[in-house]
């Protein structure tokens, strides 16, 4: 029998989570302010978890790595928050947003979960608007909306380009309340380096604190990872440089499954790599493909002489440029979803078309959109017979009203006018839906041990919908984690406080402090970056856009060769009691190392194409959908959960079926 | 290019600090400026010497962690930017550039470039929000219309960073402009304006029992802030201030 439940409540699906807060215990006042909750990471899942259950009345104690709870990457997510509102009465409703994250997941996604989460999502921007979150609105004064690729209505609520910034700073500013008012302890830099089990249950966490070196110990009735994702094993991603899986793994080697590690999400737009020097990719939003045109050129020659310098982007005629996008998909054009617009600019740029110094870019242009709005600006003024530089310079002053401080922020990091010269573009890792194992109730496979946010599997299925990452990150940690996390909280009124002297907590300590003196006292010869390039280097080539079985087993070898290396050659300066950033990275390496492992042997096993996981040898090979990714239902529809049996590269495989009984399985075509 | 850099140096809290010539060679115009920092520092990891630390985290000018204050200026030159965005093609072959953490008696040095800005969350924590508990059954988001106009300017004032360069510009060490962000945010927004007093009080005087200085109009926060927010919310944080003095119980 498998070893998943995952206590998906009975009846109808608009009925479970009532059914399910209707039945869950609760914790008497008296006693929650016995009961004691870590909170790792303060994210938007993180923040919100720790606020809303210190709110309630649990000591809640929350560690973020940063030098505040404000700067958690959920801070850089720039398009906007998706709500079934219905605000623009265009047919939205919860099973709409329920439906279209279903097949925007290519199917691989828990269906009540996701329904939850659709349910839920109205009620977030309640929220956020009673913090004080200043979203956009329209001059009636009512919230304003969007629309965002893979949909067909308009639900996504937004600030400006900054979305993600003011979501985080409404729930950092719940969480500084409570901090306040004394109800959250707040560790800032200070990394969790593993989770605590005692008799079965997470019952705290050993902490580094990033200032003194001091290893800490913190029990606690339940321990919520919120911890983000872990995109930065590709070492260049549009993750913040911190991101890590340290949190997620560590847990994971204590006994939390991993789901689905393989699903990564490949972003489309993003700014190429300049050199070698480069250490994170930028990306730019996804609303550029509303009025930017994607194109190569059709002729090797033409892409040949741009990757020399010998000719520019504009010099090459409208009739030999190869708008691929709308060529292969007429019906979605360049707004198709991203997994397919990312594997297209591949599948280019490796026939040879790319378009920059590395071959590994594309076009992105505005010409033909700042003419059309020069045009329209031109009859909107009554300008009679306008010159060609007149609708220039009007169409020119309508995409910088609209993307202006897009355009800002490629020209400062590229050197060049993307008014003048078509934008390169190139798709970088982004976000990962794969993450631990949790069931109905976010809990992972330790009792009292919860996973948040982007750190669990459980909404996006195979690929991520835009908008969608701030809703589950805030679903999860205002309206879910409190309920499920208060039911299993039930049972432990009369536990006490948490010993951290017993000798689960000594051995756990023991052994970060063994593995932090290895790495002192290894004197290497090779800085922890290198490890970490030559990683993300072997991912990014074999387990990235697209994926073949060869490939992959080639880069499992690679992996444990890299790891081998690393434990022998790193060269980690300074000492442990100190600010030690070197020391930090090598920490988060050494995990990363596990890690991609792993997710080569998910991407192995699972040999059909889903989603953000395109298997080169399952594609549909004839017929108008020649080409394109093809799931095998019959043999995948199920989440494939880790279990770590002692060592790295050594896991077994426990399935998790899928169910679909509200949504039909079909492909996915935007042809 | 080749560039000298020198850098402030600095154990510990209680170490003096010192400033250290580094020559650097081969920079790229193409690399931002904590890159070249990244090549600089591998290069010291591989001589077997201390790397320099210094804050970092989304390096793309939205967290607020880097802090650097490079050639008397935070976040070195150029408007609107913070130093993770600032490129090295704002520089030119033998150019020397001084590298200095933010310097305020409020954010002590931790190491190197690296300060410790708790005060900001203090100050948070103070009064910095809206006491409104999490909760499925609020009214509406679009119960309350808010002019657009006013969603807009509480907008621009709630994109602050946190990342102290106001305080790091200032002669006198003020987090005025920091303190007047949020204020101007909250008590510009319906939901905001029910506590406006008491949050203008307690966020001032938790800024005083920091150590951070007074206002006196230089302007030097604004035009280094790289979210260009205005001097105008200090006004407004001063109106805030005094009202909520003159009509306390």
């Amino acid at each position: 029998m498998s070893k998943l439940d995952s206590k998906i409540p009975p009846g109808p699906i608009d009925k479970k989570w009532t059914y399910h807060k209707g039945h869950a215990r609760i914790v008497n006042p008296a006693n929650k302010r016995r009961i004691d909750v870590i909170v790792v990471g303060t994210g938007l899942a993180g923040a919100a978890a720790a606020a809303s259950l210190a709110e309630q009345g649990y000591n809640v104690k929350a560690f973020c790595f940063q030098d505040s709870a404000r700067r958690a990457h959920s801070i850089a997510a720039q398009g906007g928050i998706n709500a079934a509102k219905n605000y623009q009465n265009d047919g939205d409703s919860t099973y709409r947003l329920f439906y279209d994250t279903v097949k925007g997941g290519d199917y691989r996604a828990r269906e009540a979960n996701v329904y939850r989460l659709a349910e839920v999502s109205a009620n977030i921007i309640d929220q956020c608007v009673a913090q004080g979150v200043p979203f956009a609105r329209d001059y009636g004064g009512l919230l304003d909306n969007r629309s965002f690729g893979g949909v067909q209505v308009s639900r996504t609520f937004y600030a400006r380009g900054q979305t993600g910034q003011q979501l985080l700073l409404g729930a950092y500013s719940a969480l500084m309340r409570q901090v306040g008012k004394g109800a959250v302890q707040m560790f800032d830099r200070h990394e969790m380096l593993d989770v605590v089990v005692v008799g079965g249950k997470a019952r705290g966490i050993i902490a580094r604190n990033l200032i003194t070196g001091e290893i800490e110990r913190h029990g606690a009735h339940a321990v919520l990872l919120c911890t983000g994702g872990y995109g930065n094993v590709f070492f260049l991603s549009t993750n913040a440089m911190g991101s890590n899986v340290t949190a997620a793994w560590k847990a994971h080697k204590r006994g939390a499954f991993f789901g689905n590690p393989c699903y990564t999400q490949i972003h489309p737009t993003c700014i190429p790599v300049s050199g070698t020097h480069q250490s994170k990719l930028t990306l730019m939003s996804e609303s550029l493909r509303n009025d930017g045109r994607i194109w190569v050129p059709a002729k090797l020659e033409d892409a040949k002489a741009i990757r020399e310098g010998r000719k520019k982007g504009s010099d090459i005629p409208e009739a030999d440029r190869d708008y691929y996008l709308e060529r292969r998909y007429p019906a979605f054009g360049n707004l198709v979803p991203r997994d397919v617009a990312s594997r297209a600019a591949k599948e280019r740029c490796d026939a040879g078309y790319g378009v920059n110094k590395t071959g590994e870019a594309v076009y992105l242009d505005f010409a033909a959109a700042i003419e059309r709005y020069g045009k329209q600006q031109a009859s909107i003024l009554k300008i009679a017979s306008p010159s060609k530089e007149k609708i220039t310079e009007l169409g020119r002053a309508v995409v910088s009203e609209k993307y202006g401080n897009l355009f800002d922020m490629y020209e400062n990091i590229v050197g060049e006018n993307p008014y003048d010269h078509a934008m390169k573009i190139y798709p970088a890792v982004h976000y990962t839906m794969g993450g631990l194992w949790v069931d109905y109730n976010l809990q992972t496979t330790v009792p009292g041990l919860f996973a948040l946010g982007e750190a669990n599997f459980s909404d996006h299925g195979a690929n991520r919908l835009g908008a969608s990452a701030l809703m589950q990150g805030l679903a999860d940690g205002y309206f879910v984690a409190p309920y499920t996390v208060s039911d299993y909280l039930a049972d432990d009124i009369r536990t006490g406080p948490i010993d951290t002297k017993s000798p689960e907590f000594e051995a756990a300590e023991k052994e970060q402090k063994d593995r932090i003196n290895h790495f002192l006292n290894n004197k290497g010869s090779k800085p922890v970056d290198d490890f970490h390039r030559a990683l993300g280097k072997v991912m990014w080539d074999k387990c990235g856009m697209a994926r073949n079985a060869e490939g992959l087993k080639q880069a499992i070898q690679e992996i444990r060769a890299i790891r081998e290396d690393f434990w022998k050659n790193v060269r980690v300066p300074g000492r442990a009691d100190e600010f030690n950033q070197e020391l930090e990275k090598a920490g988060r390496v050494a995990d990363f190392l596990e890690l991609g492992e792993l997710m080569c042997m998910d991407a192995l096993h699972r040999n059909e194409s889903c989603g953000g996981h395109f298997r080169e040898e399952s594609q549909e090979l004839d017929g108008p959908q020649k080409g394109e990714a093809k799931r095998d239902d019959a043999n995948f529809a199920y989440v494939a959960a880790w279990e770590w049996l002692g060592e790295a590269g050594k896991a077994e495989l426990h399935k998790e079926p899928l169910t679909f009984e509200e949504v039909k399985l079909t492909q996915r075509s935007y042809k | 290019m080749k560039l000298t850099l020198k850098i402030w140096r600095q154990n510990g809290p209680n170490d003096k600090g010192r400033i250290v010539d580094y020559p650097v060679n081969d920079v790229s115009e193409d690399m931002s400026f904590l890159e070249m920092l990244d090549v600089l520092n591998d290069d010291l990891v591989r001589k077997g010497e201390e790397p320099i630390a210094f804050d970092h985290d989304c390096r793309e000018g939205i967290c607020g962690m880097c802090s650097l204050f490079i050639n008397g200026e935070p976040h070195g030159p150029g408007r609107g930017i913070t130093t993770c965005q600032l490129h090295m093609r704002k520089f030119k072959d033998g150019d020397t550039i001084y590298v200095e953490p933010w310097r305020s008696a409020a954010f002590p040095v931790i190491k190197d470039l690296v300060v410790h800005r708790g005060a900001f969350d203090r100050i948070q924590a103070a009064g910095g929000f809206v006491s409104v508990n999490t909760s499925g059954n609020l009214v509406d988001g679009n119960a309350v219309p808010i002019p657009k106009d006013d969603a807009d300017k509480a907008f621009d004032a709630a994109t602050c960073i946190g990342c102290g360069a106001c305080v790091a510009a200032c002669p006198n060490g003020s987090a005025m402009l920091f303190v007047a962000a949020k204020v101007s945010q909250l008590s510009l927004l319906p939901q905001g304006k029910p506590e406006r007093k008491r949050r203008a009080l307690a966020m001032v005087e938790q800024m005083d029992k920091e150590g951070f200085g007074n206002c006196s109009n230089t302007g030097a926060c604004e035009v280094e802030c790289p979210k260009q927010i205005s001097i105008a919310n200090i006004a407004r944080l001063n109106r805030e201030y005094l009202v909520a003095t003159v009509t306390k119980e």
